[in-house]
């Protein structure tokens, strides 16, 4: 058995493999060439003209769309992990350094993003209160002001609580990413560097949830993964994980398939897959700390 | 085995396919398959009685649910025979795992239907299942590469459906892997050996044609 030769079969099997990685399509082919002129840092280019062109009528939204609402989010993300970092919050050696590596990431994907936006990024201002966010989830979103009254009002002064905020906004930007796939498809550039961000989002969701759990306390039996329809025992996040609990997959019923015992159970059905949000679901949750 | 034929292919001027190469031939590297054949025989021995038979997404899920199988079957073994000093912590959440695996290869078997590839038989003769060092390197391998599969392969699914299925597995399987890579070593959830100066996961970042 060689999986190597399945995957030649494939490429036997499937003509069109090839033309899908190499698409004789004019204008995609102008889309892939000039992503491999460029280096992956410097696209300081028009690229929502170029992808506007690839699908025509027919985008539900444009990709530069797509890439501000990324952008908004990792500014909050940075802006978080930024404070966190600077505040006299005392976490332990460990936990500051992974608070670290999740800072630079974050950091890194709002540069990647104004870099491939370039003029067309909004602007980190335009955010909050003139740039500020209301991390404990109580900016007022008529009269953009941060109260500083939310239901996190601990999240800078409280290990667990940044924590617990850590774990949401991680678990909310993985479900935003995997939401917008579908906007992205078939653009080869725009859609690898969004899984890339994406999966990296889930690794620090992963790393996130082994800290609360090694914390123990209320997060002690957090799992690296999302267990069922909201398992951060706070009430005030439900709707940042608003149909997790989903075991329908495409047309299979994941908890009627076999298992190793007995079928799927329905916390492993919920665990193996993670479910998207929509922009709009995602807006109405994160507003409250000041994304416009 | 022959696999070092496909691995020269992991520069920069990787041929066209060879997205897919790349992951089989980090899977073979770390000797989970018995690599029987000569690499120049691509074609499937027809007493292997493999046949894709299936074009499109359906080749790609494929080749997904190959992928899926192996992780299974890993974790499986894993499982029935924990490595010395296990914690109770570590066989509850590798327990975990292998369910989650089972519940892909289940549902990308279940998917596919008449177009699946036929169940695989995985040979981990070379990893030694007591060993906890070598358990866990292997199934980071597994897991980044199953990363890095699904990122690649991505912006080749035509079908939104499919697509987005593949992205609720990959964020899985990233939580697997920083899990694998904190075990190993603390603190390495996504260090830059495989983050790259953008944030992005390093081993796929923009392919060069």
């Amino acid at each position: 058995m060689n999986l190597l030769n399945i995957i030649e079969e494939i490429n036997i099997a499937d003509p069109e493999f090839q033309d899908r990685i190499s698409p004789r399509r004019a204008v995609i082919k102008n889309i892939t060439s000039f992503g491999s002129k460029v280096a992956v840092a410097a696209l300081p280019m028009a690229f929502s003209t170029l992808f506007k062109k690839a699908y025509g009528q027919t985008a539900p939204l444009t990709v530069s769309d797509v890439l501000n609402y990324a952008l908004k989010l990792e500014y909050l993300e940075a802006a978080f992990y930024n404070a966190g970092v600077a505040s006299a919050l005392s976490f332990s050696t460990a936990e500051k350094a992974a608070l670290v590596t999740i800072q630079t990431h974050e950091n890194a994907h709002v540069n990647f993003l104004k870099g491939v936006l370039g003029i067309n990024a909004v602007a980190q201002t335009s955010q909050g209160m003139n740039g500020t966010y209301d991390f404990t989830g109580g900016f007022n979103t008529t009269t953009n002001i941060v109260t500083g009254t939310g239901p996190f009002s601990t999240v800078l002064t409280d290990i667990d609580t940044y924590f617990a905020v850590a774990q949401v906004f991680e678990d909310t930007g993985v479900r935003a990413y995997k939401g917008q796939a579908r906007n992205l498809l078939g653009n080869h550039t725009v859609s690898t560097a969004a899984l890339n961000i994406h999966s990296v989002e889930a690794r620090h969701a992963s790393a996130i949830r082994q800290i609360r759990r090694a914390r123990g306390g209320a997060g002690a039996t957090t799992k690296p993964w999302i267990t069922g329809a909201n398992d951060t025992g706070i009430a005030a996040v439900n709707g940042n994980y608003a149909g997790e609990d989903n075991v329908v997959q495409g047309p299979v019923t994941i908890t009627n398939l076999p298992g190793v015992s007995g079928n799927v159970s329905v916390n492993a059905a919920t665990e193996a897959f993670t479910e998207p949000l929509t922009m709009t679901q995602v807006v109405a949750l994160v507003n409250i700390f000041g994304v416009r | 085995m022959k696999t070092e034929t496909h691995i020269e292919q992991q520069g920069p001027v990787m041929a066209r396919r060879s997205f897919l190469r790349y992951a089989g031939a980090g899977i073979a590297g770390v000797g989970l398959l018995t690599a029987t054949s000569c690499v120049k025989d691509h074609r499937v021995m027809p007493n292997t009685g493999i046949d894709i038979g299936a074009k499109g997404d359906l080749a790609i899920l494929n080749y997904a649910y190959a992928l899926e199988q192996l992780e299974a079957a890993f974790y499986i073994q894993v499982a029935a025979t924990p490595y010395s000093g296990i914690t109770a912590a570590e066989t509850a959440l590798l327990t975990d795992i292998r369910d989650h695996e089972v519940a892909h290869r289940e549902f990308f078997k279940a998917a596919l239907g008449s177009n699946a590839i036929q169940a695989l038989t995985p040979d981990f003769s070379s990893i030694d299942f007591s060993n906890r060092t070598k358990v866990l390197t292997a199934a980071q391998a597994f897991e980044d590469t199953g990363v890095s599969a699904y990122n690649g392969a991505g912006y080749l699914i035509k079908d939104a459906t499919y697509l987005t299925l593949a992205g609720k597995i990959v964020s899985v399987e990233a939580r697997h892997s920083a899990y694998m890579r904190n075990l190993i070593t603390a603190g390495s959830f996504a260090d830059n050996t495989i983050i790259d100066a953008n944030g992005m996961y390093k081993a796929q970042t923009i392919p060069q044609y």
